[in-house]
């Protein structure tokens, strides 16, 4: 039996319905990532996990415990915030020994595993520093540990790096994944992030408009998108229509036909090889290590990446080129 | 230039009260009049009586606002418009209207008789000062609390195990203090010259005291005049010490 198991759950705010028949098993020690835009519902479950907002109907269970309406406070679930939430009249170590106070451990118990989690999450030197003297980093690192410090049986995460800037985003994300695998702690992540998503989690959850699109392991959510929106989503895939389809590859699909950018290859125009199409180069973006191509073949504007090794590889506009797309890199999808 | 005829129009009258205030010796000015005020027994006692009241309505107060102000900023913030209307019923219904009503509901033959003993009627005229207090206490503490992200603040401390007074107390009383503090001060420059509902209540108030001198002495409401503005400005001092003092950028830091 699985160590999280939410069974058909439903929110309904008034009239609106957030969260629509939501069925999810996570085992212990696995690290799942909600992935979607505003709006889709994610942080809602994680919501209802954590006990802040209360079902309108469906099960949440923990270790075969049904925590459905528990309240928070006895849940024993950690939740680490985008904001932050840490209290502004406490310093770190207060701020990280709050919920063992609140648990009643004695001092020395408390001096004790508060020590161990700053240094676990390096923040030796800062004990005494209020919230307003640390830096965005610093204080979500502040964040987790006040949520590991009292061994949740599962922790929350709800978009917890988006305040933060590019490199500390990326550090912290990196410790983050690193903390869990060593405690072994079940993790729920909430983001609208596909990088964080695919670098950090086990499993993905796409969710779109209160329900989940796809659920698999990252590297088969983003090279097997099973719907139009999971392919929007999760790169900058191609979607060709059933018209576009049939007038470029002359395929006849139901709903649309996704190709990753980086699975079309790009040919010399006298290129001998056969099923290949004739395009033009429209436009070029630099992306750093990638260089992406808008190529026109029989009126299609395709996406295109090819590895940026050298200047001299880069094709101005106009290059006339031919294209490779292999039928393994295509997928049909709702 | 209107700052300067402003600044002459609150200044003048206060100066020459306090000019007046030191003419009490014939010979020159002196304190005489300070002196004379300061050593009265009704003096010392009708002013400890009301710092006594004003202490007690603080106190009750802020057990009152802070709960329901952080309850309606958590929970039901579309109540948030109703209860600003009420708390400022107080500035709007003259307190001579208040305390008649008080009058009429508790009085010795009343199902809950509160005038018919000293006790009972202290306890009744700092339930009314508490209402007095009400616009510049609420306001004060539900500005406090706007400064405060109160929400994300309860659910980090719930999620960590935190009972409910365990988060007023530890988590939502000392993020607010800044604010309690000024709501308390206004309060105290309120109640300490308050003279309507003392007086109506026959309780031995400082309101009452400074009338009954300003009507049989010269010198001496004068410089009673003076030490209820700077009782009050004491206060407002503190409230500005305290603002300044206030941690900057606590929006869930």
């Amino acid at each position: 039996m699985a160590y999280l198991t939410i069974n058909n759950l439903h929110k309904r705010f008034a009239d609106h319905v957030v969260v629509h028949d939501f069925n999810m098993n996570i085992e212990q020690g696995e690290f799942v990532t909600f992935l979607g835009p505003s709006g889709c519902g994610k942080t809602t479950v994680l919501r209802m996990i954590a006990g802040f907002e209360t079902p309108t109907s469906g099960h949440i269970r923990v270790g075969g415990e049904d925590i459905t309406h528990q309240s928070p406070q006895k849940r024993g679930i950690g939740m680490v915030f985008q904001s932050y939430a840490l209290f502004p009249n406490m310093n770190v170590t207060q701020n990280i020994g709050f919920g063992l106070k609140m648990r009643k451990c004695d001092s020395a118990e408390i001096a004790r595993k508060v020590a161990e989690v700053i240094k676990l999450v390096e923040l030796s030197g800062k004990e005494n520093h209020y919230p307003h003297e640390l830096s965005g980093g610093q204080r979500q690192r502040v964040a987790l540990a006040r949520a590991l410090v009292v061994e949740p049986r599962i922790l929350l995460l709800d978009e917890p790096l988006s305040a933060l800037d590019a490199r500390i985003r990326k550090n912290l994300r990196e410790q983050i994944r690193d903390i869990q695998r060593r405690l072994g702690l079940t993790t729920i992540f909430v983001t609208h992030d596909q990088e964080e998503a695919l670098t950090m989690s086990d499993r993905i959850f796409v969710m779109n408009q209160g329900r989940v699109e796809q659920e698999g392991r990252a590297e088969m959510v983003y090279t097997e998108p099973a719907t139009e929106f999971v392919a929007r989503f999760m790169g900058n895939y191609n979607l060709l229509g059933a018209a576009d389809s049939q007038r470029l590859l002359g395929l006849s699909i139901n709903g649309h036909l996704a190709i990753r950018p980086e699975s079309i290859h790009v040919l010399d125009a006298h290129s001998q090889q056969a099923d290949t199409l004739a395009g033009t180069i429209r436009q070029h973006q630099l992306l750093g290590n990638i260089i992406r191509y808008q190529i026109e073949s029989a009126g299609v504007t395709l996406q295109v990446d090819r590895l940026n090794r050298t200047a001299s590889d880069l094709m101005p506009a106009g290059t006339e080129v031919r294209l490779q797309i292999s039928r393994d890199d295509m997928r049909e999808v709702r | 230039m209107a700052i300067a005829i402003g600044t002459i129009y609150f200044l003048l009258p206060l100066i020459a009260t306090f000019e007046f205030s030191l003419k009490m010796n014939r010979d020159g000015y002196s304190f005489e009049a300070y002196k004379v005020v300061l050593s009265d027994p009704g003096f010392q006692a009708t002013f400890g009586y009301s710092t006594l009241m004003a202490v007690l309505t603080i106190i009750v107060g802020i057990l009152l606002v802070v709960p329901t102000a952080y309850w309606i900023q958590l929970k039901l913030p579309r109540l948030r418009p109703l209860v600003e209307f009420i708390t400022l019923l107080p500035l709007v219904i003259p307190a001579i209207v208040i305390v008649f009503g008080y009058l009429k509901l508790y009085n010795s033959s009343a199902w809950l008789p509160l005038t018919g003993n000293d006790r009972a009627t202290d306890f009744l005229l700092m339930c009314s000062y508490v209402t007095l207090a009400l616009p510049y206490l609420y306001r004060s503490i539900d500005a406090g609390l706007r400064a405060i992200d109160v929400r994300t603040l309860t659910e980090a401390a719930e999620s960590l195990g935190a009972s409910w007074p365990s988060i007023l107390l530890q988590v939502i009383f000392p993020n607010v203090k800044s604010a309690i503090l000024s709501g308390a001060f206004l309060t105290f420059a309120v109640v300490i010259g308050e003279f309507t509902m003392a007086s109506l209540l026959g309780r031995p108030a400082f309101g009452p005291y400074l009338q009954l001198i300003g009507a049989n002495r010269a010198y001496e409401p004068s410089a009673l005049a003076i030490i209820a503005f700077l009782v009050t400005w004491a206060s407002m001092g503190l409230i500005q010490v305290f603002a300044r003092n206030a941690r900057p950028a606590r929006k869930t830091a």
